[in-house]
């Protein structure tokens, strides 16, 4: 590995995050150690309670770890969210419904103080990297959930962050437009060269998209195994029937096994 | 997230204000007052008063422009504890002609609030051509109809407390109607579907889906209504003040100019209002509870 | 309400007046008791100028107490909005203001201010002010969790994260407090006016011909009342339909 080259975007160094509840604490996360690499595209993948979204909002600054340290480029989360250094993909497009599709992904733009020329040209390059274009003046609840994600992806794109730190985005939405919206992701991942840290239920999704796969597992939260995804950074949808992806898969699903995945 | 503890964080937070509330109204009425005061120090030659005294006497004035809260603390206990509950200046004996009222017209407004609602969501056109109407009817000042209504009523030689009675039901009705239409269409499709796969009625469907339904939206509006049917029992005995009850006596404290009755007064509709109210959430929450509604 | 949907509501109301009036000519009801429609409406014409300054004047307190009571409960709404411990003290109490008998509150405000409007406007006030606070509130919190820590992310401020997304979102929740302060608004204007006001104004005209025994005029001015309160509500209820147009509960249709 050629120490040199690589510069690590988010480390996370023995975190642990235990959660008060009434029925006594929960052990969400427990001594988890992970650097990624700029440009990466890392999945986390793992059943309910393996602490992938926990780890996930503490990078963002939605949570604080009990213990352990994580960076972002070399700041806090806190200075690293006050630097607006990640934009946030959630499981909802949460769009503003009072807001048009243009108005959306300005948002974070007029929070940070840009000035409307700049808005509405980077709203535009926004529109377009996620084929929107001509919908701007539409209204959330006038487009599919398809395409309300995406204007959610554009819109934590839209003051260019490295970052993009993305939980579940397509969960909630049929196989047919997932294929798609995966195909999409990887084509703005290539153009735009950001890194992405991805939260999915998904095997087949986990390993087309990514260049690592982060496996975990529950009670309490830890990473299970990490698996190296060796695909090309351009990928067409067929890659999912070639053997190497099947082997990857098959990988990954003996990793959940083994961190009792499937215990119920 | 944890459920706030009754004690500390809800009792603190209302003591409080409450507390910061009192202040507040002994510095205005010590304001609002002193410049009364002041006439009556004048009037009276008085022209060496300290401002001790000025605020003093400020707070203890007969007919005060806003009486101090001691003032109507000693008023309520007079004419509640002292006074012999059957007299005519008892707080007591006009609070139990207002609840008389009050209850009467409450449970008739219950009864006509949750039929209507039956009816109407039973009967979708009624709904349509009749709801318009009540809701305008609720903008028509209830105290213009009350006169008309005692006249009514006496023609037919039913006086006494029915007029009022009919008033409190009128203004407890209409979000009794609300309320439950609501809760009774408040079931949602899949298990309205689930009814008609079972071939039942719609009186079946009634019973067994829609009642039960209702239950939390039935005593949600029933809370309003118990407080509405009070304003309405008050509002109507001021129209028809000669049989007493506590808007009688707000008249005539206003006619006589004696603003510490008015308050004491107003405190004891507040008082009742404010127990019926928890008498019916209390009923209403062990009634869900029995019936599985999450407290 | 379209036209369409207005047809069903006018039909079952002419059918009432037509019934009404039938009534009333049958059984030969005394106009003392219940006068006909017809009757009612040959008075509310007649008598147009007096019910139009009776209009005028209560209309002074209901539109001054109406603004200054909702812009008080919002404001009052947002600054205690930062305040958890503020908000769980004045919420239950706004709650407890909200159901009294309000109209107690009248000859207090006659004695302060006065016997012509102001006195009215100053019932109006008190009776608007804690719905709206308390559905301002209620609206203030109603933001959901995914939105607001999308605002954290951007690293959005209390205020810019207050006017750009829980105001807007507490729209329809100041509305709904809009709408129904319409009908507080007009009720204790009119019902003040029984306390004490100058020869003018619609709780005056109500409570005079009551005396009378002329029960067409105050059918005549319940009309009055009854129509412009109506209207008001209308007003505001179209000034929804605009400002909140995105709402789920307009599009559910």
């Amino acid at each position: 590995m050629n120490m040199g080259t690589r510069i690590n975007v988010v480390e996370i160094s023995d975190v642990s995050l235990t959660f008060p509840t009434d029925d006594g604490a929960v052990q969400a996360l427990s001594g988890v150690s992970l650097d990624i690499a700029k440009g990466e595209f890392v999945s986390f993948i793992g059943p309910s309670g393996c602490g992938k979204t926990t780890l996930l909002r503490a990078i963002a600054d939605l949570e604080a770890p009990t213990s352990g340290a994580i960076r972002v480029n070399g700041l806090s989360p806190t200075q690293a969210r006050a630097a607006r250094a990640y934009g946030y993909v959630f499981q909802a497009p949460a769009l503003y419904p009072w807001r048009t599709v243009a108005g959306n992904i300005a948002l974070p733009l007029e929070i940070m103080g840009i000035d409307r020329k700049e808005r509405r040209k980077r709203v535009e390059r926004g529109l377009e990297l996620v084929n929107l274009k001509g919908f701007g003046a539409k209204f959330p609840w006038q487009l599919s959930g398809g395409m309300q994600q995406r204007a959610s992806i554009a819109r934590a794109l839209s003051f260019d962050p490295e970052l993009l730190l993305m939980d579940e985005p397509f969960g909630a939405l049929d196989e047919i437009v997932r294929d798609m919206l995966n195909q999409q992701l990887l084509e703005l991942w290539a153009k735009t060269s950001k890194t992405v840290l991805f939260v999915t239920h998904s095997i087949p999704e986990a390993v087309f998209l990514s260049t690592r796969i982060v496996v975990m597992s529950p009670r309490p939260g830890r990473i299970q195994q990490v698996i190296d995804c060796p695909f090309p950074r351009e990928r067409a949808l067929d890659l999912r029937e070639t053997p190497e992806f099947l082997a990857v898969a098959h990988r990954v699903r003996e990793g959940l096994r083994a961190g009792h995945s499937y215990d119920a | 997230m944890p459920v706030i503890p009754m004690t500390r964080d809800r009792i603190l937070p209302l003591l409080t204000v409450l507390a910061a509330l009192f202040i507040v109204w002994y510095v205005a009425a010590a304001l609002m007052n002193s410049t009364l005061q002041r006439d009556m120090f004048a009037n009276a030659g008085d022209k060496t008063y300290t401002t001790v005294e000025l605020i003093t006497s400020s707070l203890n004035m007969e007919r005060p422009k806003l009486p101090a809260p001691h003032q109507i603390a000693a008023e309520l206990y007079k004419l509640i504890v002292v006074t012999d509950p059957t007299s005519k200046r008892s707080l007591v004996y006009h609070a139990g002609i207002t609840l008389e009222e009050t209850l009467i017209g409450f449970v008739a407004g219950a009864v006509l609030g949750v039929l209507l609602a039956i009816f109407v969501v039973a009967v979708p056109w009624l709904e349509r051509s009749l709801m318009p109407w009540i809701v305008a009817s609720q903008t028509v000042p209830i105290i213009a109809l009350a006169p008309m209504i005692v006249v009514i009523l006496n023609q037919f030689d039913i006086g006494g407390l029915a007029p009022k009675a009919v008033i409190a039901a009128y203004l407890s009705f209409f979000p009794i109607t609300v309320g439950m239409a609501k809760g009774l269409r408040a079931p949602e499709p899949l298990q309205l579907d689930l009814m008609r796969t079972y071939n039942a009625t719609s009186g079946q469907v009634l019973r067994k889906l829609r009642a039960p339904a209702s239950l939390p939206f039935l005593f949600a509006s029933l809370k309003v209504g118990a407080a509405a049917a009070l304003v309405g029992a008050v509002v109507a005995e001021v129209t028809k003040s000669e049989d007493g009850g506590l808007g009688a006596r707000l008249l005539a404290g206003s006619y006589y100019g004696q603003t510490v009755q008015i308050w004491a007064a107003l405190f004891t509709a507040a008082a009742l209002s404010g127990a019926l109210v928890a008498l019916v959430d209390f009923v209403g929450r062990s009634v869900l509870k029995r019936r599985g509604f999450a407290a | 309400m379209k036209g369409r949907e207005a047809v069903p509501p006018l039909a079952f109301g002419l059918a009432v007046l037509l019934i009404w009036e039938a009534a009333t000519r049958a059984f030969q009801i005394p106009a003392v008791i219940l006068p006909a429609p017809s009757a009612i409406a040959m008075r509310l014409a007649a008598s147009l100028p007096t019910l139009g300054a009776d209009f005028v004047q209560t209309i002074r307190g209901v539109l001054a107490g109406y603004l200054i009571g909702n812009a008080a409960g919002l404001l009052v709404a947002i600054l205690i909005d930062r305040s958890p411990f503020l908000r769980r003290g004045l919420l239950p109490l706004g709650n407890l203001v909200s159901a009294l008998p309000i109209i107690g509150v009248a000859p207090i405000m006659v004695m302060w201010f006065g016997f012509d409007w102001p006195s009215k406007a100053a019932v109006v006030v008190v009776m608007t002010f804690f719905p709206m606070l308390v559905n301002a509130s209620v609206g203030l919190a109603s933001a959901g969790a995914i939105e607001r820590d999308l605002m954290k992310t951007y690293g959005a401020g209390y205020r810019q994260t207050l006017f750009k997304l829980r105001l807007p979102n507490a729209l329809p929740f100041v509305f709904n407090a809009l709408k129904i302060n319409t009908t507080l608004a007009m009720i204790g204007a009119i019902v003040a006016e029984f306390f004490g006001t100058p020869t003018v104004g619609m709780g005056f005209r109500i409570s005079t011909e009551v005396g009378h025994l002329a029960i067409d005029m105050v059918w005549a001015t319940i009309v009055v009342a009854a129509v412009s309160g109506s209207l008001f509500y209308a007003l505001v209820a179209g000034l929804e339909r605009r400002a909140t147009f995105w709402h789920a509960s307009y599009r559910a249709k």
